[in-house]
């Protein structure tokens, strides 16, 4: 075989080689849509993070709108700080809240974001105070169970102990 | 009593040896490199050689092997109503593991076996001694070549080989069974990061590519001038690649996934 068809034949290896790049990277990963586009960062405290992860997604009626980029603790409010990576084309008013939900009913944890009205947009670098903690079940159960004793503690009305003591 | 630490003395001293040999062929061999590119043809048509007549084991096995997982995937997923998940853990599969892996297991058996055999040839028939005499440098013009080009096609090879695998997997779950083709390609793309995972495969298949080179041109310019000799080189080139492989995908692995 000659010099120049054994060139053309690597080249073409070579060539495959870069179309299966391409189709790992645009077809079966996601850097199509944003990974590291243009962002801007906001810092939100929560109670409980619950079982959220680092690069789940950010999302606003339903649409992804960015990606949690770190997680750690406050160690002096005791709370999880978390940031959110916002793509900078979509920008939330001031007094929007967030809450951490969870897609379907053992799905992945995702924080959900509902705009506000101010009329101020959130800037990169922001801190969010509005939030509301993931569910977790245990302490749903043992608060729903809590108050079924109650419930059951108080139906006999006058022969209940507490209230027994204040008259 | 002396007899067994002198053996264990002599033992360790063979192992050592046989260490400091394969620490001076490396340092002569990349020392080469630059001599090799300045004559970049010799490497092309190694990578012809390596490369180009490895693609068609590669792509059937990758296809095969994209087929199986699709259909083992499958049967277990069906039973937590998860089928839509498969395509994302065939691609995770292939492009972390499987993909770097099993390419470089066969490209052990396919292009470092034949360059074991031509290099041990290569010096049973005096040829590589001829050539020193020419003043042409064996290092610089035969077996640099072959070390770069096995760096350079291995990781084209096993990006191919986990692309086919997926196109496989596509095949088998949607056309066959039916998994929703949407799904299939969305819950992929959430779940696949280019850097982590496909990036990762990559430094993977480069690693796996330099150990395999090195190990069969160490074992043919290595090996006993003899027909037996030879023969003992290709076995020994696919016994210490292919464990060395495994081993250091272990350690790739450990390194590269264990944060979540």
């Amino acid at each position: 075989m000659g010099k120049k068809s054994i060139e053309t034949l690597v080249g073409i290896f070579v060539l495959l080689g870069l179309v299966g790049l391409v189709f790992l990277a645009l077809k079966a990963a996601n850097l199509g849509s944003f990974s590291g586009g243009d962002t801007y960062t906001v810092t939100a405290y929560f109670d409980n993070i619950g079982a959220l992860k680092v690069r789940a997604p950010v999302r606003s009626a339903g649409v992804t709108v960015g990606r949690v980029a770190a997680i750690h603790l406050d160690p002096k409010l005791y709370q999880g700080v978390v940031q959110l990576a916002l793509q900078r084309d979509v920008q939330f008013p001031t007094d929007s809240s967030l809450r951490i939900l969870t897609s379907g009913l053992l799905g992945d944890q995702y924080v959900g974001v509902e705009p506000g009205a101010s009329e101020k947009m959130w800037a990169s670098g922001d801190t969010v105070k509005q939030t509301q903690s993931a569910v977790v079940l245990e302490s749903l159960i043992s608060q729903f169970l809590f108050n079924k004793a109650a419930d059951a503690g108080a139906a006999p009305g006058p022969a209940s102990p507490a209230s027994g003591a204040k008259k | 009593m002396t007899g067994l630490v002198s053996w264990l003395g002599q033992r360790t001293l063979e192992i050592l040896r046989i260490l400091g040999h394969h620490a001076t062929f490396l340092v002569e061999l990349i020392r080469a490199c630059p001599a090799a590119l300045r004559r970049p043809y010799f490497v092309v048509a190694q990578i012809h050689a390596i490369g180009n007549l490895s693609l068609i084991i590669i792509v059937a096995s990758g296809t095969a092997v994209g087929f199986v997982l699709a259909l083992q995937m499958y049967y277990a997923l069906v039973t937590y109503g998860a089928a839509e998940s498969l395509g994302l853990i065939v691609n995770l599969s292939l492009t972390r593991e499987l993909g770097p892996v099993v390419t470089a297991l066969l490209f052990a058996g396919r292009a470092g076996t034949s360059l074991t055999a031509e290099i041990g040839l290569m010096k049973a028939g005096e040829q590589l001694a001829a050539m020193d005499m020419m003043a042409v440098d064996p290092m610089s013009r035969v077996l640099a070549p072959r070390f770069l080009a096995g760096v350079v096609s291995m990781p084209i090879l096993a990006i191919l080989f986990s692309s086919v695998g997926i196109l496989g997997a596509y095949v088998v779950a949607v056309l066959l069974i039916g998994v929703d083709s949407g799904n299939f390609w969305s819950i992929m793309q959430s779940g696949v990061d280019v850097r982590r995972d496909i990036g990762n495969g990559i430094i993977k298949s480069i690693v796996f590519g330099f150990i395999c080179t090195f190990v069969a041109l160490y074992q043919g310019y290595e090996a006993e001038a003899t027909p037996e000799g030879v023969a003992h080189g290709t076995t020994r080139t696919v016994v210490i690649a292919s464990l060395g492989i495994l081993m250091m995908d272990f350690v790739l692995t450990a390194l590269m996934f264990s944060t979540p």
